[in-house]
């Protein structure tokens, strides 16, 4: 049988419609990488495609506070130096990266992997909330902090929270909502102005 | 005449869709374009100047930029943010399935002035005190009028007889109620008492000034609210999102009370 001469082009068609699909990858960036990919030395292609099937080979969601990790516990759950009593809870894991990156916080997290967002059709069953409420009722816990986006489905989700977890006799508190570093007054909006006012702190 | 590149106008945003990496694209719904979508840039990045100007539930003055395929919004500021709206689970929940139901009946570019008006006034009256759920049935009546969707609430759509002091039958794919004898011919309708007929026809003639202050039993309400909820389901051929929303909330609010009992 004589062998397709277009196989060799397949391989590669294959590749830019596969990198083509990743979300901010369009058609043009999707042929450069793959004629880069291409050229490059087979070491660094190799490790490209080891490290592609270990991410979901090898990682999985913490079985604590779901955060992604390579372990069962998540190296944050497992650090006895962490102050167990208090949980902030986030949208994704993300955002952990984003407030383990301040290294303000030394309390455990809990991912809720989404926000209620009446309008989409996500309900409380569609995020992690269960988990929460049961991880809460568990073990001994002095505060939960409530780092959800501020927008409104972060606000819909928070104020949820604050409904279900305040009846448990924990202090609930949510991050403070103001004005961001970097930015001017004229172009905040009513809400964050009002927020900014009412959180003002004492010099 | 070429088109100006840039135009401004009034909008309530009404839904919003993650694009890229800190992008979105809004749904507006303007008083003289209709529903239009607007590509906002980085408003998902915390020193955007315009992100909480667009976010859901807020009425504003915004400018755009016409583009191809898509128009981008440049400016935009909040002329009423409604914050009590946002700082309450349950009126924020009430809001949310306003602007769904806006969504799913209008079509882009489409213009209605009246049912602009009617929303901003909703939501104004949404953050006073009062019976929000008879609120929504005002809401949903006016809406579907506005439509083209308006249901027949005075007289039997097949027979034409009045039905001013008996009970009748909604039928949802007639279009409005149903004498008794009528409605046998179609499986579909299902009784309304003569007291909820009354309370929409009142809600549909538009002759309160806030509907909200409307008294009525929790039993004629949960009724009202099933006979709209069928017509919608009928007419959109799918359910609300949000009103799965508001029955979780109702469901906890009611566990709750009767456990303090």
């Amino acid at each position: 049988m004589d062998k397709n001469p277009e196989e060799s082009t397949d391989s590669i068609s294959c590749l830019i419609q596969e990198l083509s699909s990743l979300p901010g990858i369009g058609p043009k960036s999707a042929q450069r990488l793959t004629y880069y990919l291409l050229r490059a030395p087979e070491g660094q292609v190799r490790s490209l495609a080891d490290a592609l099937l270990s991410l979901r080979q090898k990682t999985k969601l913490c079985t604590i506070c779901f955060n992604i990790s390579d372990t069962d516990r998540c190296p944050i759950c497992c650090n006895s130096k962490r102050d167990a009593r208090v949980i902030c809870i986030v949208e994704q894991p993300q955002d952990i990266l984003a407030l383990e990156h301040v290294g303000a916080y030394h309390g455990l997290y809990h991912v809720l992997h989404g926000a209620i967002s009446p309008t989409e059709g996500v309900g409380t069953e569609d995020i992690r909330i269960k988990e929460l409420l049961s991880r809460l009722k568990n073990n001994q816990i002095d505060e939960v902090i409530i780092g959800t986006n501020p927008t409104m489905e972060g606000e819909t989700t928070a104020m949820y929270l604050n409904k279900v977890i305040s009846p448990l006799g924990i202090k609930v508190t949510r991050l403070a909502r103001g004005l961001p570093f970097g930015t001017e007054l004229e172009y905040a909006d009513d809400l964050t102005l009002t927020r900014a006012m009412e959180g003002r702190q004492e010099f | 005449m070429t088109k100006p590149r840039s135009y401004q106008t009034e909008a309530f945003i009404i839904r919003k869709t993650k694009l890229g990496e800190a992008d979105r694209i809004l749904t507006l719904y303007t008083p003289h374009l209709g529903k239009i979508q607007g590509f906002a840039k980085g408003v998902r990045r915390p020193k955007s100047k315009l992100s909480g100007h667009l976010e859901l539930l807020t009425h504003s003055q915004v400018t755009l930029a016409r583009g191809k395929n898509i128009d981008t919004i440049i400016g935009s500021q909040t002329i009423n943010g409604f914050l009590p709206l946002k700082s309450d689970l349950g009126l924020a929940s009430y809001a949310l399935y306003i602007i769904e139901l806006v969504n799913q009946f209008t079509a882009e570019h489409v213009e209605d002035k009246s049912l602009f008006d009617l929303l901003i006034e909703t939501m104004n009256w949404l953050c006073l005190d009062g019976n929000r759920d008879l609120l929504l049935r005002y809401f949903e009546l006016h809406l579907l009028s506005k439509v083209g969707y308006r249901p027949q609430l005075e007289h039997c759509v097949l027979c034409q007889i009045s039905l001013k002091s008996s009970t009748g039958y909604f039928c949802p794919s007639a279009g409005g109620i149903l004498c008794p004898v009528c409605s046998r011919s179609r499986s579909s309708s299902y009784p309304v008492s003569i007291n909820g007929l009354e309370v929409l026809r009142l809600l549909q003639k538009d002759i309160l000034n806030a509907p909200g202050n409307l008294n009525i039993n929790d039993s004629l309400s949960v009724e009202l609210e099933r006979i709209m909820k069928r017509y919608i389901k009928f007419l959109l051929e799918k359910d609300i999102k949000s009103a799965a929303w508001l029955e979780v909330l109702k469901l906890q609010s009611r566990k709750s009370r009767l456990s303090l009992l």
